[in-house]
């Protein structure tokens, strides 16, 4: 069984989780993931890492509230314990001096970006993260980001902080910078991930997305994961999560990322991400 | 001897009792029921007690077979269990799921004549037999020796490594990914077939032994190969199956088409079956296409009629001679309302507006000359498509090895399947101090075969490990 040391709703709908697993933190990199079980006849979920302490043997996911066992794991409180916490699962993000990196984050990837970034900034990238939200009281972890990035921007649908509008505004961001920028990593829903790909692509940005398809074992054995990457069909779980976001499908990731939803989801989905999706292709 | 003549006049194999088709399609219990001490008797009294057995030389694991049966025939099955036990640690799986008439049973003298005497059902029955007899003795384990070993993979050739170097008294610790201990034993073969209880009981007795286990624990991930290497003296990897094959045709990535794997993990090991009480759901297809003719395609669509499909087809490219599941399997799914479609080949899946699966496009097969295994390789007769509505496919054509130890484990010698290399005769890899069988090495395989490979490098180990 794993401890949960720390449980709380961060903003609205989004829990930050700390768990004692101490196994999992050994060699852990940043944009790995970890799957969970709720409870006992749990089913198994991955989540993005979004911090460690390994001195301390913890390992922190942020997620939303969007379904059944999302709805367990918020419901926890420190000192409970939870049957299963494996990983570090997949292949850690490529981190490398590639110049200018704009680390995109929305949603639960807020989090999970900040590994990433702090790793860049190490390694003496010029790192400008840009977090997108509905409203200024869904962003998150402006301090932490802020230490690990040269220049932290917003984008707020409702304009209540930095910039009005969605991930749209990249390429404003993009031109701001006064030079090339060499590389975009996003973390966040399906649809920031796709419609951040879309912007990037004709200005021939390498762009980099953290995909989180339905998985199952995790560790390349069931292949519910699949994804067409270019023309070859890739395991997110053992290939990924990480792929080159210009050369996905992503209209098939959102249907098969839908194939339970009637089961699971679909009660509790409330984030509105595909009006946002359909207000940018319009 | 007259006793011996009138012994070699019954060929009649005696039949196991199974549950009725029309009960047992709408529900996840044992089909087979095993058999009664009585008739386990008559059965046993039909061996001849060869002085050179055939079936012992058939079984991967040796088990002394006329021994054991000996014992039942004069109704002595606790001295009958012991000697099973000796060479095998899971006789109420394998008893199960050994494919007995491709081995031992096929060595039986009384084979040709048509009636080989039932070794897997004997097998079972003992194994049975002794779960009803409470905890089972433990056996006494010689000094520890100090050495240590890990195991990567709770499976049937992981099991089988700890079980025979647990007895020679070395310190042993299974690392297994799932949260779960049994490999495909628990994830992939289903309840009806070996139920999950007996799996349990299985590893339980091992930790009884003293074996350690780990679950949570996904070496090649959580700690790399080379880093478990200097926290124990030896390491046999038994990691499995790995990435699923899939056709490579048109809309495989539609919504409704499985991998096998992912059908029956849904099922089994997340209990699917169960949803919504258990939460990992499964969907209740009503047409359901299964791709391949092997154990695992005859699993899944078994499983898919005890989901309450109305109709499921197995599409299998070669005709029913070739069928490489196990006869009883494919009767078993006869009987229960399963369609057989030989000779014909999937060759695109076609989508509806939401991307889910309507439609399979087929093709049928005439067969032609022989191929490199032997078997008259199918071939497309041209302009034979024809589409067969369907809303879910499983694809139950193989899959590789595992990836994760390969991927992680620079220096570790591979084959062209992406399989761990390891010696014959011995289970060692090119790595020191590594050892592998099962899956991962042979590509899918079977249980037995698992622990056979497992009985050959625990040989190995032991040597290493007293020598060193």
């Amino acid at each position: 069984m794993f401890k949960v040391i720390q449980s709380e709703m961060i903003v609205p709908n989004m829990h930050l989780l700390t768990v004692e697993a101490p196994d999992v933190v050994q060699e852990i990199m940043p944009g790995q993931f970890v799957i969970l079980i709720a409870e006992e006849d749990g089913e198994r979920i991955p989540l993005s890492i979004s911090d460690w302490d390994s001195e301390n043997g913890t390992v922190s996911v942020v997620f939303m509230n969007v379904g059944v066992t999302t709805n367990k794991l918020a419901a926890l409180q420190a000192g409970q314990t939870i049957p299963a916490v494996v990983g570090p699962l997949g292949l850690e993000t490529e981190i490398d001096k590639f110049g200018t990196v704009i680390c995109l984050g929305g949603c639960y990837g807020i989090g999970s970006l900040y590994p990433i970034a702090r790793a860049l900034k190490k390694e003496g990238n010029r790192v400008i993260t840009v977090l997108e939200a509905r409203s200024s009281y869904l962003f998150y972890w402006e301090d932490k980001l802020k230490e690990v990035s040269d220049q932290l921007l917003f984008i707020s649908r409702d304009g209540t902080k930095g910039l009005r509008g969605h991930v749209g505004k990249l390429p404003d961001i993009i031109n701001k910078t006064g030079g090339a920028v060499d590389r975009v990593i996003i973390n966040g829903c399906t649809y920031l991930s796709k419609r951040g790909s879309e912007i990037t692509k004709p200005l021939g940005i390498k762009t980099i997305v953290s995909l989180a398809p339905i998985m199952i074992d995790g560790t390349g054995m069931c292949g519910v994961c699949r994804v067409s990457v270019g023309e070859t069909t890739r395991f997110a779980c053992v290939h990924g999560p990480d792929f080159d976001g210009h050369e996905i499908d992503w209209n098939e990731l959102l249907q098969r990322r839908k194939m339970y939803s009637s089961e699971e989801v679909i009660p509790m989905r409330q984030s509105k991400c595909e009006d946002h999706a359909h207000h940018i292709s319009d | 001897m007259p006793e011996k003549e009138k012994k070699k006049l019954d060929l009649k194999i005696r039949e196991m009792p199974k549950q009725h088709e029309d009960i047992r399609r709408q529900n996840f219990d044992e089909v087979a029921l095993g058999y009664p001490a009585n008739i386990a008797i008559e059965e046993a009294i039909r061996c001849l007690q060869c002085k050179k057995p055939k079936c012992v030389a058939n079984c991967p694991v040796e088990i002394d077979i006329p021994g054991f049966i000996k014992c039942i025939a004069e109704k002595d099955f606790a001295l009958g269990t012991k000697i099973l036990k000796q060479k095998n640690l899971l006789p109420a799986v394998c008893g199960r799921v050994c494919p007995q008439e491709e081995q031992c049973e096929k060595g039986c003298i009384l084979h040709k004549k048509g009636g080989a005497v039932a070794i897997g059902r004997l097998e079972r029955f003992l194994a049975d037999w002794e779960a009803t007899q409470g905890e089972p003795p433990v056996p006494s384990i010689p000094p520890a020796t100090g050495k240590t070993v890990a195991i990567v993979g709770g499976g049937p050739a992981g099991l089988t490594v700890a079980g025979d170097l647990i007895n020679l008294g070395h310190d042993v610790t299974i690392f297994e990914a799932l949260h779960e201990m049994g490999g495909v034993l628990i994830y992939g073969i289903p309840e009806f077939r070996l139920p999950k209880a007996i799996v349990k009981r299985e590893v339980n007795y091992l930790k009884k032994l003293g074996v350690k286990i780990v679950t949570n624990y996904v070496v090649g991930k959580t700690k790399k190969l080379d880093n478990l290497l200097k926290e124990f003296d030896v390491v046999f990897v038994g990691s499995g199956a790995g990435l699923p094959w899939f056709m490579e045709i048109p809309g495989e990535n539609l919504n409704g088409v499985y991998s096998a794997n992912e059908y029956l993990t849904r099922m089994n090991l997340m209990k699917g079956f169960q949803f919504p009480e258990y939460d990992t759901p499964i969907k209740n297809h009503k047409r359901v296409a299964v791709i391949g003719g092997g154990n695992v395609a005859m699993d899944c669509a078994r499983t898919a009629i005890r989901l309450g499909a109305d109709e499921v087809q197995i599409i299998y490219r070669r005709s029913r001679d070739e069928l490489p599941a196990r006869l009883e399997e494919v009767e078993n799914a006869e009987e229960e309302g399963v369609v057989f479609h030989f000779l014909t080949l999937p060759v695109r899946y076609i989508g509806d507006e939401n991307g889910w699966i309507k439609e399979i496009e087929c093709l049928k097969m005439e067969l032609g000359e022989p191929d490199a295994s032997g078997r008259r390789r199918p071939v497309p007769i041209e302009g034979s498509e024809y589409i067969i509505p369907m809303d879910a496919a499983i694809c139950a054509i193989g899959n590789n090895p595992n990836p994760l130890i390969p991927d992680t484990t620079p220096g570790l010698e591979m084959g062209k399947w992406g399989n761990i290399k390891a010696d014959e005769e011995t289970g060692k890899t090119s790595k020191d101090r590594v050892w592998a069988g099962g899956d991962v090495v042979s590509g899918a395989a079977t249980v037995i075969l698992a622990m056979g490979a497992g009985r050959i490098a625990a040989r190995s180990m032991h040597e290493y490990l007293t020598s060193s």
